[in-house]
């Protein structure tokens, strides 16, 4: 089954892919804005402030998905010895950093009108700004060790280390006091948000997937050019 | 209307801000990465053209080197 992942069958589509991602990435952005901006409803006690949300969610839930499947990606590539599966981390992370950087610029923003603060310690914040670190010792990674296998080594014990702390960004608000709110969206029961703004959410959540797909793709098709030029020099 | 969605009751310059900054970072990375694409691009295409006949037609094998020569693969 992996090897329907080999970058000589796959290079094929992921090559012309990017294209259609923007045209729809466009597309659905547009009416995410639409929505976000324009026809969704201000809250009745944070009125418009509550628009950041459109933005500040998706990035935070995309960058938590983004380095979840980094991690699985880099444990099975290890375990397997699947050089490609760490190629596709490799391709995720600089779209997961920048998510991670706008979810904690918006809260920051959000944070002034609503909490009166521009920053907090607080549970939930901090545990994301300890994900940004990771993310950026994820990507120095890459840049600082030549010998791949070092590499392998040396992302996936990062990963590792770092998908300890998704688990309490997600319960950071429910474990400890904090400024922070609890979750609006229950996968399991019933969401405490109105229809009226989870629509506009999800499109947003869809347009930013679509950006990070865009770009994955983008800098899967380089990495892999940059391997076919090494093999080009060996020739 | 147009006022409301400026100034949006005070709140207007924390939400444009946020709005602007995300797309801002949106642009930046998608530039970063696509001068990275077509840099290693450049350079693959300027290598395969200084290959001798016997080594290009050897390259040209991949389906990989074919599709990046070719113009389908541009972004």
């Amino acid at each position: 089954m992996f090897k329907l992942f080999e970058p000589n069958k796959i290079f094929s589509i992921t090559s012309k892919a990017p294209k259609y991602v923007l045209f729809l990435f466009v597309i659905v952005l547009s009416v995410g804005l639409l929505e976000a901006l324009i026809l969704s409803p201000e809250d009745y006690k944070q009125s418009h402030s509550v628009r950041i949300m459109y933005v500040h969610v998706p990035a935070a839930w995309i960058t938590l998905g983004i380095f979840s499947t980094i991690t699985l990606l880099s444990i099975f590539g290890y375990i397997f010895k699947l050089k490609n599966f760490f190629l596709i981390s490799k391709s995720l992370a600089p779209s997961g950093f920048v998510f991670n950087i706008i979810a904690l610029v918006t809260g920051s923003i959000w944070g002034k009108p609503t909490w009166g603060t521009w920053w907090a310690w607080d549970a939930r914040i901090t545990s994301m700004l300890i994900l940004a670190l990771f993310y950026g010792m994820y990507l120095l990674a890459w840049r600082i060790y030549e010998n791949k296998e070092h590499v392998f080594k040396i992302t996936s014990i990062i990963t590792i280390l770092g998908i300890i702390n998704v688990p309490i960004i997600k319960y950071s608000v429910d474990w400890w006091n904090t400024l922070h709110q609890p979750a609006s969206i229950n996968v399991f029961a019933e969401s405490s948000i109105h229809t009226s703004m989870l629509f506009p959410l999800l499109i947003m959540t869809a347009a930013f997937a679509l950006f990070s797909l865009l770009i994955f793709l983008m800098k899967y098709n380089t990495e892999l050019i940059k391997i076919k030029n090494k093999g080009l020099d060996r020739l | 209307m147009m006022k409301e969605i400026i100034f949006m009751n005070g709140y207007g310059l924390y939400v444009w801000s946020s709005f602007l900054f995300t797309f801002l970072s949106f642009l930046s990375l998608y530039v970063v990465i696509k001068i990275q694409y077509v840099k290693e691009k450049n350079k693959f295409i300027t290598k395969f053209g200084n290959l001798n006949s016997e080594r290009a037609a050897s390259a040209r094998l991949q389906n990989i080197n074919k599709e990046i020569l070719s113009n389908s693969s541009n972004i």
